[in-house]
């Protein structure tokens, strides 16, 4: 290929690159930073069951307004099913209805939700009385002891919903918690107890905001109001840590009484109504994916209505979760492009020639430090049973088989004793690639016998200088937000790339290797 | 502490002003400019197995060492010893090998042991077994099945006896589009573990193209005036027969048709000069042991007419490549023969 038909194809690669960037600042004011923009999530539930023939009703609980959170849109996708918002108590909820259904179904509901402090919750229209409960021999005389002993510490309901999750404490659990776990649930049990108590409490559905997560669910929460509801009076509870307090609940981690509301935690079902009801299904589960931008509330908004027009070529035109997924896979380029300038400008050898970017994917799920100390741990490792290996003159592929084995047995025997040791970042050693790793060991092997442990130093040193590189670039929000929001700079990276690959001037390490040539 | 800093950094660093003065080819620039422009990926098995290199001279008439005979399958690894019984010494070499790996050398043998120039002895079970070994894919790239080659052994040239531990020296010439543009000669040394690789310590010797004498001498890419370990004067080498050598070097072109092409040779005390392998990516140390760039001699074959006949370039190279004046004189009035 000539010359100026290589230039033309990269000048043409940037201009269309560079224009469709611009396309999408402009018309759709994306802008070009993170964070100086409000935070926009979008969330998507999937309703998944097994119908078994019959009519289907599915009702599944909506989010509303809540303190940190409004609802911006909404959509729903159900081929076939007819759909209905209900706006009565208890809560909003969604319901699908088909006269005949088999076989294994998919619901999809999506909201986006803007993050703002000046949200205005629903108001509360009436507390829910304590209900009537019943207790089994023995269980009636354990709870009655359980909740003696958490009135005599507490003051009023908050409190006494504090001592009363205590007890239940896995360390202090005394012989009435341990009988009483051993028949209910234990959110469940909380909310019995505290009703028995003659305490309003309900137990309402929290889902953790995190970005780019997939299949999570939700946890459930006490919400406790305070016995005299018709209180404005400000309630100073836990004040050190700074948690601004509702005047009349508070929420309360029946796992560890933790009171007070994580900054993410988003109310999915506010009302102790049940998040998902199915009638005519079986197996029926929800589970969601998120993904946040930064971008105002109202490009939010038009970017869900311009989701048909041609030109608007993104991402977000796609599910959610495969949204999520391409916010990885976008950011693979950036890798690449620091591959190409350490190797091509810089000189730095690499075992592997893109294995440092996988390497810095794996960075990414279990952060650096993490993810480092684990990377030495399974390739030294690997190392001294691959040298006891090289002595058995097997084939090749039977050899990387056996590495590849050895890999994943060293992956579970780390993840097992950070576990057994209580360092759950050790178990995040499952993300690295295991396959990569196992070629990693043996090629690095075979460098060590060929050419002596200093260039497998050096070699290992240069990989993982790359890896920590690439996953700084990678992990740069506002090299994600640029990635993730403008697809036209994959092809401006594109022609970057290729006028690399024509570079024909010293690499940088060749300015040292080279002086003894300068000096006469 | 930053002037101390200056000074460290310009006493280990260069910049890429004074290479280019210097013409000094970068890794870059050989990969674009020549490798990918002049050879032909089509071409490279020609050079990578050393079989079809070795076929190929015989069908060139290029001297190499004598071959013996080869082993393709695991069956025929006892014949080996039939193929080396009239032979005193014989070198075993697996053909898609890369950097030296898997030669083995035997200096003479009685048909069940085997003597390895240092010295030390193995069975006729432990030869069949590296045999055996080489055909599996030990040695070759990526682990592919192989072929192992028997060739005879090389009595190197006296006149290199003592810059040399152990290993045999050998010379290497890159030819740049059929012209001998620069040669060194590789010493193995105790550090090298008498193997000819500079990165592992072995002595690069720069050779001037007119004359065949040591130009420079690096070990680890710094200056070296003595080998380091018979502590014989780099200085007092001279390649023998070096128009010869010239000419095998040259001829390759036409053999295997890359453009730019690194060839490695040695010097038989019968036999003189003969080719051992060619290589399709050879590296820039060679700048190294001459203390000078390549770019201003490649780019002025660049210039040159194609279709010149073997010994009209390797004239040519003689005359331009020279280091002295006075040997540009010689070559000038009457071409030197042997």
């Amino acid at each position: 290929m000539s010359r100026f038909a290589f230039y033309l194809l990269v000048g043409l690669l940037m201009l269309i690159g560079v224009g469709l960037t611009a396309y999408r600042h402009i018309s759709f004011d994306v802008p070009w930073v993170p964070g100086a923009q409000q935070k926009v999530w979008d969330i998507e539930a999937q309703v998944a069951f097994t119908a078994t023939g019959g009519p289907v009703k599915a009702s599944l609980a909506l989010p509303e307004n809540q303190k940190g959170y409004s609802v911006l849109t909404e959509n729903t996708a159900s081929s076939g099913f007819g759909l209905s918002y209900l706006d009565d108590l208890p809560g909003r909820r969604a319901e699908w209805s088909i006269r005949e259904a088999a076989g294994s179904q998919l619901l999809y509901y999506t909201v986006t939700m803007l993050e703002s402090d000046n949200a205005t919750p629903a108001a509360i229209k009436r507390l829910p009385a304590p209900q009537e409960v019943s207790w089994e021999r023995p269980y009636d005389t354990a709870a009655a002891q359980v909740i003696d002993q958490a009135r005599e510490r507490s003051a009023d309901s908050f409190t006494f919903a504090r001592e009363l999750i205590k007890q239940f404490d896995n360390q202090r659990q005394g012989e009435n918690a341990r009988l009483l776990l051993t028949q209910f649930e234990r959110p469940e049990l909380m909310l019995r107890l505290l009703n028995e108590a003659g305490v309003s409490a309900r137990l309402v559905s929290g889902l953790s905001l995190e970005d780019g997560r997939r299949r999570q669910t939700v946890s459930s929460w006490l919400q406790v109001f305070a016995e005299t509801p018709q209180g404005n009076e400000a309630v100073d509870v836990d004040a050190a840590d700074g948690e601004e307090i509702n005047t009349d609940w508070v929420l309360i981690n029946p796992e560890t009484g933790k009171q007070g509301e994580p900054d993410n935690l988003l109310l999915w079902e506010g009302r102790g109504a049940p998040m998902l009801e199915v009638e005519g299904g079986v197996n029926s589960r929800v589970s969601f994916s998120m993904i946040r931008h930064n971008e105002p509330a109202a490009v939010a908004v038009r970017n869900k209505l311009a989701n048909d027009e041609l030109l608007n070529f993104s991402i977000h035109s796609l599910p959610l979760e495969e949204q999520a997924l391409f916010k990885t896979i976008l950011l693979i380029p950036i890798g690449a492009l620091v591959v190409v300038l350490l190797r091509v400008l810089v000189g730095l050898k690499t075992s592997g020639t893109f294995m440092p970017v996988l390497i810095a994917l794996a960075f990414i799920q279990t952060s650096l430090v993490t993810g480092l100390i684990g990377f030495l741990l399974i390739v030294a490792t690997g190392l001294v049973i691959r040298s006891y290996l090289s002595r058995l003159n097997l084939l090749l592929v039977a050899r990387v088989s056996v590495v590849i084995i050895t890999v994943i047995a060293i992956i579970s025997i780390f993840s097992v004793l950070a576990y057994r040791f209580g360092l759950n970042a050790g178990l995040t050693i499952t993300f690295f690639p295991m396959i990569i790793l196992s070629w990693t060991v043996e090629r690095m092997s075979i460098l060590w016998e060929e050419e002596g442990p200093k260039e497998v130093l050096k070699q290992g040193g240069g990989s993982l200088l790359t890896a920590v590189l690439a996953y700084l670039a990678m992990n740069n929000p506002w090299v994600r937000h640029l990635t993730f929001n403008f697809l036209g700079l994959q092809l401006v990276l594109m022609a970057f790339i290729l006028l690399l690959g024509n570079y024909t001037g010293y690499r940088l390490l060749e300015l040292r290797r080279f002086k003894p040539l300068t000096e006469d | 502490m930053l002037s101390s800093w200056l000074n460290r950094w310009s006493r280990n660093w260069t910049t890429p002003g004074a290479l280019r003065a210097r013409g000094v080819v970068g890794m870059n620039r050989r990969n674009i400019g020549y490798i990918s422009k002049y050879n032909d990926r089509r071409l490279y098995p020609l050079v990578d197995d050393k079989l079809q290199t070795k076929l190929l001279c015989q069908k060139y008439g290029l001297a190499s060492p004598e071959m013996i005979g080869k082993v393709a399958s695991q069956f025929e690894v006892e014949r080996v010893v039939d193929m080396v019984r009239d032979h005193a010494g014989f070198v075993i070499k697996p053909a898609k090998g890369s950097g030296g790996k898997g030669i083995l050398v035997i200096e003479h043998h009685d048909g069940e042991e085997y003597v390895k120039p240092s010295g030390a002895r193995i069975t006729r079970a432990d030869m069949e077994r590296h045999v055996s070994n080489i055909l599996s894919g030990l040695y070759s790239l990526g682990g592919s099945p192989d072929v192992a080659l028997v060739e005879g052994l090389i009595s190197f040239d006296q006149a290199f006896a003592e810059f040399t531990y152990e290993g045999v020296p050998d010379i290497r010439v890159i030819v740049f589009k059929g012209y001998p543009v620069m040669a060194m000669m590789r010493l193995s040394t105790a550090a090298s573990d008498g193997k000819a690789n500079l990165h592992q310590g072995a002595v690069g010797v720069g050779l001037d193209i007119g004359s065949g004498w040591a130009v420079r001498g690096v070990q680890y890419d710094r200056p070296q005036f003595a080998h380091p370990d018979t502590g014989h004067d780099i200085f007092s080498l001279k390649v023998p027969q070096w128009d010869t050598l010239l000419e095998l070097a040259a001829g390759c072109y036409e053999m295997t048709g890359l453009g730019y092409l690194g060839t490695d040779m040695v010097l038989d005390r019968r036999h003189g000069p003969m080719l051992l392998e060619l290589n399709a990516r050879p590296g820039l140390a060679i700048q190294m042991a001459n203390g000078e760039g390549l770019r201003k001699r490649l780019e002025l074959i660049e210039r040159q007419p194609d279709g010149v006949p073997v010994a009209e370039r390797v004239a040519f190279a003689r005359k331009h490549f020279s280091r002295s004046k006075e040997d540009v004189a010689n070559v000038g009035m009457a071409p030197i023969a042997d």
